[in-house]
């Protein structure tokens, strides 16, 4: 089908380039931030990222040594020694005010006033030389280099944030909270929906009505009651009301309703000769249960695992109000919203920091893609 | 670090071994006190088979039900008296936390942002999703073209902030401009602007970072969507004589109509919702304020007005209603149609 729309529609060409140039667009953002994650602090704020692969120039100031240390040279007086470059760099050009930092080349000697020539070379040795004695009250000369450093890649930022930002700590809180969050909705959702397919009681019609309809309930709707009772719970029994069997079951109860939809659909199309034949051995419901329904519904519980993990993981509003902000607690995505806040402009921190948060779930994604994909199209397209 | 690992795990297993202790005790449970066999007694073991039968869907379904009804159903129904109540939501006030909503700017600036929202982000996403859907669809690399489409999806709101600030970081003076944007309309003769504090546009700024996230899902529904349609309509559409144009718009179009409405709905609902970006973009400043975002704040400003808030959630509801409504009926029609 395809293959008949390419011979007849616009050139092929066309299309090539167009989705290589959305495709490059998509990526553009996410480079950005990996690419600068690995740079070193004062290269990111000297140069944009997309110059890192071909390093990056930037001006500094340096001194000169005194007029106490001009020696004799013939005729001339010489002051000569070596200025420090940072990083490796190469000094490209120098210059005496601040106003021209490039007014001269490095490595071919500059003429000055009053009969002075400046020699400074890539490297940073210098000639400063001067034809009659230098003025012994004279300050050691300022001058202004141009310095390009090749291209230059760390990981210091990610040892920064891993141990000093707490990054490392948000780590392991956010595996505590994702986890048994991924676990136990499948699990109780699992049991529900296979009630709901294939056992009979009264008022299962509406059950069902009822949690194709709680899917699309706005969190915001649940938040105030929910903080209330919380609250309450930890008044009567002493205990913190911010906890992480608190935020596990929050984050069951929002996944449940998506989570029952997604696997009664499921388990509802396995075959019926199946069960009625298990039935008719003589198993119970619960055997049937383990031993059937749940082997043969992985690919769904896959799906739904994969929809729950990027949920919970990447959930920045429930673990703000049910988990709280302190230190000890904070998910990984809370910790990058304080971070948003404390460490504004410095790039080499956050983007670090926003790697780390974000690799798992990218790693799941492109792992899982089959299960996620598949998950998508039965909870959206056609609901069975 | 390692005892904060060590008491991780340990409360991970303890979690789901609660969980999974409930569901196997309380069915060996049932089964202890209504046998399958008693004696010789058939009678009995009939009687008590259908007891069981009356009793297990309710163990299977008790944990469900418990936490739907404890996190959606009664949340919902204190949320809408909370909204008659003060600050603390003890003293009854009548419809005050609505007339305050009606009469604050605040309030009504984020009406309107949310308004543009849902005007931009759905059908942006669903449009970009769909050109995509058909363009990777005819080349023989379109499935890697899809995967980085589709990758902003596994990326966090907040991660996406921090990728999107780092675009439209604007430096002040004669310092190097690092952020992408900037540096491209400084490349154009432009000059370098705060673009995420400028009023109204701004707000398009944000929504650029959801359409973003949000097409790889319309591009993936409404590709298996677009492959599902019958390869004779086109073929016949061919033979007539239609243009590409022609057929993407009179044959492949109307045929998804009913998956373009589903995405729509969908990316209506999230955007409905939509809260992490704002709050870690501007947190409402610089009138980009929205419902969600007005509503969090004052669950905490002022040590907390519930009724305000419970007043703005309900307008979040009030919004997802129809949707809902949709949702249940065409559920419904299909279990019929089964």
């Amino acid at each position: 089908m395809m293959g008949n729309l390419g011979r007849i529609g616009p050139a092929r060409i066309f299309v090539h380039a167009a989705v290589l140039l959305i495709v490059f667009l998509w990526l553009l953002p996410t480079l950005g931030i990996f690419v600068t994650a690995l740079r070193e602090r004062d290269q990111i704020v000297a140069s944009g990222w997309w110059t890192a692969f071909a390093g990056s120039s930037r001006t500094t100031a340096a001194r000169l040594d005194g007029p106490d240390k001009a020696k004799p040279e013939g005729a001339n007086f010489v002051i000569s020694g070596t200025l420090a470059v940072e990083g490796g760099g190469k000094i490209q050009s120098f210059g005496l005010r601040v106003q021209e930092p490039a007014a001269y080349k490095a490595g071919a000697p500059a003429a000055l006033e009053n009969g002075e020539t400046l020699t400074i070379n890539a490297d940073g040795s210098y000639r400063y030389q001067k034809s009659g004695p230098f003025g012994a009250d004279a300050r050691a000369k300022r001058v202004y280099l141009t310095v390009a450093t090749p291209p230059q890649f760390t990981f210091d930022n990610y040892r920064t944030v891993l141990g000093g930002e707490g990054i490392g700590q948000s780590f392991i809180n956010s595996l505590t909270v994702t986890i048994p969050a991924t676990v136990i909705p499948i699990l109780i959702a699992a049991f529900a929906a296979y009630a709901l397919a294939w056992m009979e009681f009264p008022g299962r019609a509406i059950l069902i009505a009822l949690v194709v309809g709680l899917i699309v309930v706005p969190l915001q709707m649940s938040l105030i009651p929910l903080l209330r009772i919380y609250n309450e719970i930890g008044q009567i029994f002493g205990v913190p009301s911010k906890t992480y069997p608190g935020i596990w079951m929050a984050h069951t109860a929002f996944g449940l309703p998506l989570a029952i939809y997604l696997l009664r659909n499921y388990i509802s199309g396995l075959p019926k000769e199946i069960i009625e034949s298990a039935r008719v051995d003589g198993a119970s419901d619960f055997d049937i249960f383990v031993r059937i329904i749940l082997p043969l519904s992985f690919p769904a519980l896959a799906s739904f695992a994969i929809f729950q993990f990027l949920w919970v993981w990447n959930d920045l509003l429930i673990a703000m109000v049910f988990l709280g902000t302190d230190k000890d607690h904070l998910v990984l995505t809370a910790a990058l919203n304080a971070l948003l806040g404390s460490r504004g402009g410095n790039w080499e921190i956050l983007t670090a920091s926003a790697f780390v948060t974000i690799i798992i779930p990218l790693l799941v994604f492109f792992g899982l893609q089959r299960y996620l994909v598949r998950g998508l199209l039965a909870g959206s397209v056609k609901g069975g | 670090m390692f005892s904060q690992i060590v008491s991780a795990i340990g409360a991970m297993i303890f979690g789901v071994a609660i969980c999974a202790a409930y569901f196997w005790f309380s069915n060996k449970l049932l089964d202890l006190i209504f046998p399958a066999r008693e004696g010789d007694d058939v009678h009995r073991a009939a009687v008590n088979l259908r007891r069981r039968g009356l009793i297990r869907p309710w163990l299977f379904l008790g944990p469900a039900l418990f936490l739907l009804v404890v996190y959606l159903v009664y949340p919902v129904v204190a949320t809408f008296i909370l909204s008659f109540y003060g600050p603390d939501g003890n003293k009854f006030v009548g419809g005050a936390n609505y007339v305050w909503a009606l009469n604050d700017t605040e309030f009504r600036q984020s009406i309107f942002n949310n308004i543009l929202w849902l005007a931009v982000v759905p059908a942006a996403c669903t449009f970009f999703g769909l050109v995509i859907a058909v363009m990777t669809d005819r080349i023989w690399w379109g499935n890697i073209a899809k995967a980085v489409i589709f990758m902003p999806m596994a990326i966090s709101f907040v991660g996406a902030s921090v990728i999107w600030k780092f675009i439209y970081e604007y430096r002040g003076g004669t310092d190097v401009q690092i952020g992408l944007l900037n540096a491209v309309v400084q490349l154009f003769g432009g000059t370098p602007e705060v673009w995420i504090t400028i009023p109204f546009w701004n707000n398009f700024f944000l929504m650029v970072m959801l359409i973003w996230i949000q097409t790889g899902f319309a591009m993936v529904i409404l590709s298996a969507a677009l492959r599902g349609i019958p390869e004779e309509t086109i073929e016949a559409a061919v033979i007539d004589g239609a243009n590409g144009w022609q057929i993407f718009w009179k044959i492949m179009v109307p045929q998804v109509w009913g998956t373009i409405a589903t995405v729509w709905t969908t990316i209506t609902i999230l955007v409905l919702k939509v809260f992490d970006i704002v709050l870690t973009m501007t947190n409402g400043q610089w009138n980009t304020m929205v419902l969600a975002n007005l509503m969090f704040n004052w669950m905490f400003r002022g040590g907390g007005d519930s009724g305000r808030s419970a007043v703005i959630a309900l307008v979040i509801m009030i919004a997802v209603t129809p949707i809902m409504i949709w949702n249940i009926r065409r559920a419904n029609a299909e279990m019929k149609g089964r």
